[in-house]
């Protein structure tokens, strides 16, 4: 017999985890399928990538590898469907570590005439669901706590920065860099950690492609979920005003320049979907790696995922 | 001058003057704000550790740092010295900066010095010595029940450690240089 290569020993060690994986891909999409979504594809070289401050998108030739499939599947709303998720690959130049990969695996839901506080409830039901799938109940052990998953627990941006950071969150997002500071130093660290937890409603600054909340126009309509100290999945209630849109594009398009970043062409068709009428809409996208982590006790990207070439 | 995106684990840098390694370090990226780097830093000198999370527009300095190979000469009193093998150049450290190190010295042991802003900071040793049992008291039979079972024992340099009760006076033990304690025994006296 021979000795196995480390690459290939490297792969044997990881068999388990890609079995788990695959049960919790397929619970996670029955819960879904089950809510009346229905799964589509959307594809991964795109021409024009969501201008983003801090996402880059990886050259492909003469496309862009998505970083999210956020702007196409808005134009599927635009085109008529309801209710729908895409599971796949997504990219981020230069994200690598413990928590990060530049390839990841993405799912993205969109639900229109819906809100986003409806979209954290169907995002709680099928991480909870998966649980149950897997071990039988509502409840797993991550990095030796247990963490119940009977309810999340929610918590304003305001109120966590002010409550674990002793900050004004506002006046934080004013400086470049000091509201990422707090909440990685102070806020997250901080977060209750026996239930997942929702941090609800960031300033106007954070929030590109959400709507500014009714009731108070300095913040937008959007929510985090945290879980074991990962940041699980992100959602929008979904800015729909084209002209608001135009504007955003073109403040990231000019600080990307201001930072010497690669510029990104027009996302026309999706400007134009948006000019057509996107319906009132929430949308949200976690990621699979990361849920998969959380669901199976592993404190590494790396040991839940295939690797990836170096 | 480092950007934030070379931190890496084991880099050296320098804060406020003083030289850092990194011993952890995590790059994050919080809700597709701006990418992170935490660190965790251990100060080489007084080996103090400390948590900074750096920016991608921060700057770090790099320090003066070098390693030198040198072997041990003499103690001339006061301070220890080390001479270079090739250039015969002399380095004194003081029995303070040292801590328990002194006891592990052996003449003409060859040991990496670590220089900072031309200064000696920190020496590593070879990671076991041998050392004679000077002093320990015969183990006495009967009280072996648990395995882990020690006396102490002095080696023939003053240094105190605890061994196994099989060691008796006049023994060859080697001491983890790393730790101070006692690894095993080499030969009997």
């Amino acid at each position: 017999m021979k000795s196995m290569p480390e690459s290939v020993a490297k792969l044997n060690k990881i068999i388990p985890a890609l079995k788990q994986r695959r049960d919790i891909f397929s619970s996670v999409r029955r819960t879904l399928d089950k809510m009346g979504y229905c799964e589509i594809h959307t594809p991964c070289g795109i021409i024009a990538p969501a201008a983003e401050e801090y996402i880059e998108a990886p050259c492909a030739g003469s496309f862009f590898l998505r970083t999210s499939p956020e702007l196409q599947m808005k134009r599927l709303l635009a085109a008529g469907m309801e209710k729908i998720y895409q599971i796949g690959p997504c990219f981020r130049e230069g994200e690598n570590g413990r928590k990060h990969r530049s390839e990841f695996f993405m799912l993205e839901y969109y639900e229109a005439y819906s809100d986003y506080m409806t979209l954290l409830d169907h995002t709680f039901a099928y991480i909870r669901q998966a649980a149950i799938d897997l071990y039988g109940k509502d409840e797993i052990f991550f990095n030796g706590k247990k963490i119940f998953l009977d309810h999340p627990e929610i918590i304003s941006v305001r109120e966590a920065f002010k409550c674990f950071a002793g900050e004004d969150a506002d006046k934080c997002a004013e400086e470049d860099a000091l509201f990422e500071m707090v909440l990685v130093d102070k806020v997250e660290p901080n977060l209750p950690q026996e239930r997942l937890c929702v941090l609800l409603d960031y300033p106007v600054r954070f929030g590109a492609f959400a709507r500014v909340k009714e009731s108070d126009p300095t913040l937008v309509e959007r929510w985090e979920i945290y879980g074991g100290g990962l940041e699980l999945a992100n959602a929008y209630g979904e800015l729909i005003d084209p002209k608001i849109q135009r504007e955003r594009f073109e403040a990231f398009s000019l600080t990307r320049k201001k930072m010497g970043l690669r510029e990104y062409p027009e996302a026309t068709a999706f400007l134009e979907s948006m000019d057509y009428g996107i319906p009132p809409s929430a949308g949200a996208a976690l990621g699979l790696d990361r849920l998969v982590m959380l669901l199976t006790d592993h404190q590494d990207i790396g040991e839940v995922s295939f690797p990836l070439d170096s | 001058m480092y950007s934030a995106a070379d931190l890496k684990k084991g880099l050296k840098i320098q804060i406020d003057g003083d030289p850092y390694v990194i011993t952890d370090f995590e790059f994050c990226k919080p809700g597709k704000g701006t990418a992170l780097y935490r660190c965790r830093l251990k100060n080489m000198i007084t080996g103090s550790s400390m948590d900074r999370t750096f920016r991608p527009v921060d700057k770090v300095d790099v320090p003066d740092v070098e390693e030198k190979e040198m072997f041990y000469s003499y103690n001339d009193g006061e301070n220890y010295v080390f001479s270079d093998a090739e250039t015969f150049e002399e380095v004194q450290i003081s029995a303070e900066q040292l801590g328990q190190k002194t006891y592990f010295l052996i003449d003409d042991m060859t040991c990496n010095i670590l220089f900072f802003n031309g200064k000696p900071i920190d020496i590593s040793l070879p990671t076991f010595i041998t050392r004679t049992i000077a002093e320990t008291e015969p183990g006495a039979r009967g009280d072996t029940a648990s395995t882990n079972v020690q006396k102490p024992a002095k080696l023939d340099n003053g240094y105190e450690l605890m061994v196994p009760l099989f060691i008796n006076q006049g023994d060859l033990v080697k001491v983890d240089t790393r730790t101070g304690l006692y690894a095993e025994r080499v030969s009997k006296g």
